[in-house]
């Protein structure tokens, strides 16, 4: 394992172990929140900012949060840039730190984040210092625009928020991976270790993911299968996978009579 | 197409025949779908698919955990006034009723929010019967500002509003409307609101769609259960819905289903909805909307409350009392009786023992107010 002591995540400039991140909602106890993030070995956790209590904070969300982990709070409940900015402005002057999750919504059937709007409010919140991790569909020109606008690093979801639906975005992801030089980290959509460590295999450096392990019967057990898959993923990249073929080799090769 | 015009073009005789005409193989194929048409609905509420109850609320669990893991979310209503100018024969406050009358001060509003603000509440939804001269919009504006200081959400459950109306309070603090159409069966709607402003079936209709216009952040519409056929109700429900979805992608949309409870008059339930019928059109909404909240009052028992909430409820009140001045002591008469009269701690700690998440924080007021930053 010497090569993956190495082999850590930079964001912005902080080193970051884990490439597995999660998230604090949908729990069936908060106190769940601190024996997941062990078991999962994250560093880095999510948390909506519209779940924060910030005029109680004795009820607050963020006191099941172990000191030391990354706190990044999210935009969720923005409808635009100008509200997506509003809210983390909010988040940083109520103490939650300098890292921002774009998330801005406007359709509330499917769940697609708006790439235009999240593009704006990642300008905005960059020139103002924050750690922009802006949540996209995967599309290069908004990736490489966003590069330009100063993101920490470009998060494109592997299919909507909730649907487990696993990776049905790969094609468009690996284009991001191979063109984009920020961390590529897929968010959403994930519903199974499988499919985190296949977005690891193709190259992600890091996977977000919150309802397959909130939502789960054993969501610690959960938490310990996600850890091994995106470390069973990242290995695999590292090592390089064989190429994959569809059929046999031929014995009786077309080409055979080349050599003849 | 607006609502009113679409609902128009929905007779509720075709609605009843599509609905005796669907068969089994119908309700499979809907059941098979991961996104449902106007027409898979309809399958899933009809009777063919009773038999399929079981396999339907399976889904429905599913689906709500995949959307919203374990959270529930809680609310209380505050009624603020119970003066009313309708005669609806199946509502405690309607006119013709005696009922104790009252409406609270401001300073009374205030005493009210601090009383339920103590015991955790977050989420308050402003109450009132219809009467603009007894509860202008400057004084649920004043409630709201009063209010803004203890909740971080505040929502209205009020009588329908013009659209520069709904702008004001929305810039006052309030983010979300409840607004029941009733019954949204023209003919029906006409015959239980005869007299006061209610009449207007039209601009109750298009409430939802003027306080979207001003940008609210959430909008909840329902049907009362027990006063048309429930079938045909859900099938305009979920059209709303639909519309609402459509024409407003970013506002949160949620359903209600309320089903009617005793009341002081011995109005008898014209279409009374059975506990079977009630799960059936719960998950089929669910099933239909899986984004959408869904929102259960205490006019269902707190048992019957624990055995729904994996089928689908997303959003419950709690710590309730239906009556003006309820819970400072000196109450008036309640609006229904209700029937899950547990405290909010109560329903936290029931909620943490079955498995759910109970939210009392979950969208604060100040994240878009203008004047924060």
């Amino acid at each position: 394992m010497t090569q993956t002591t190495h082999d850590e995540l930079i964001i912005k400039g902080t080193s970051v172990r884990s490439r597995l991140i999660t998230g604090s909602g949908k729990y069936r106890d908060d106190r769940l929140i601190k024996d997941v993030l062990e078991a999962a070995e994250c560093d880095i956790i999510t948390v909506a900012l519209r779940r924060v209590d910030l005029d109680r904070s004795e009820e607050s969300i963020l006191n099941h949060i172990p000191k030391g982990k990354i706190l990044l709070p999210n935009t969720s409940g923005a409808r635009n840039a100008e509200e997506a900015v509003r809210i983390a402005r909010l988040a940083r002057a109520a103490g939650c730190g300098d890292w921002i999750k774009i998330e801005v919504i406007n359709d509330q059937k499917y769940l697609l984040p708006d790439n235009d709007e999240t593009l704006k409010a990642t300008e905005i919140l960059a020139r103002e210092g924050f750690v922009v991790l802006p949540y996209v569909c995967p599309e290069l020109y908004c990736a490489r625009r966003l590069v330009e606008a100063g993101a920490a690093a470009v998060m494109p979801l592997g299919a909507p928020i909730g649907s487990n639906r696993g990776l049905r975005t790969r094609d468009l992801i690996e284009v991001l991976v191979s063109e984009i030089d920020l961390p590529i980290i897929v968010d959403a959509g994930i519903g199974r270790p499988s499919d985190a460590a296949l977005a690891m295999e193709i190259g992600a450096d890091a996977v977000l993911l919150n309802t397959a392990i909130a939502a789960s019967a054993e969501p610690v057990s959960m938490a310990r299968a996600f850890r091994m898959a995106v470390q069973a993923g990242r290995l695999a990249y590292l090592a390089g996978l064989a190429t994959e073929s569809l059929h046999a080799r031929a014995s009786s090769p077309l080409t055979g009579f080349l050599n003849q | 197409m607006n609502i009113y015009e679409r609902i128009q073009t929905l007779s509720p005789d075709q609605i009843r025949q599509q609905l005796s005409g669907i068969s089994k193989s119908e309700v499979e194929y809907a059941l098979g779908k991961s996104q449902l048409s106007e027409r898979d609905f309809l399958a899933l509420v009809s009777p063919a698919a009773e038999p399929y109850l079981e396999e339907i609320a399976q889904k429905a669990h599913h689906s709500t955990r995949r959307h919203f893991g374990n959270a529930v979310f809680l609310f209380t209503p505050l009624y603020v006034s119970n003066y009313c100018e309708n005669t609806c024969q199946y509502c405690s406050f309607a006119r013709q009723f005696t009922i104790d009358r009252k409406h609270l001060s401001v300073s009374e509003i205030e005493e009210e929010a601090r009383l339920i603000s103590s015991t955790g509440m977050r989420h308050i939804l402003i109450l009132t019967g219809e009467s603009r001269s007894k509860a202008p919009v400057s004084y649920l504006r004043e409630a709201v500002s009063v209010l803004s200081e203890h909740f971080a959400s505040i929502g209205i459950e009020v009588y329908p509003m013009l659209e520069d109306e709904y702008g004001t309070l929305i810039r006052a603090g309030v983010d979300s409307l409840t607004v029941y159409q009733e019954v949204y069966q023209e003919d029906v709607y006409a015959e239980l609101h005869k007299g006061g402003p209610k009449e207007d079936y039209r601009f109750r209709l298009e409430a939802a769609d003027r306080a979207c216009r001003q940008g609210i952040h959430a909008v909840t519409v329902g049907t009362l259960l027990g006063l048309n056929d429930f079938r045909v109700e859900a099938f305009y429900v979920a059209v709303h819905v639909k519309h609402l979805l459509d024409t407003f992608p970013g506002t949160e949309v949620s359903v209600s289903l309320p089903r009617m409870r005793p009341l002081v008059s011995d109005f008898p339930v014209p279409s009374p909805v059975n506990d079977r019928h009630f799960v059936q059109l719960l998950t089929a909404f669910r099933i239909m909307f899986p984004s959408v909240g869904i929102t259960v009052s205490t006019r269902e028992t707190a048992g019957f409350r624990n055995n729904i909430l994996p089928l689908g409820v997303t959003r419950m009140s709690a710590g309730v009392s239906t009556a003006v001045g309820g819970h400072t002591g000196c109450g008036s008469t309640t609006q229904f009786e209700i029937a899950d009269t547990r405290s909010l701690s109560q329903i936290k700690e029931e909620l943490l023992n079955r498995g759910f998440q109970p939210v009392l924080h979950d969208w604060n007021s100040k994240l878009l107010s203008h004047d924060v930053i």
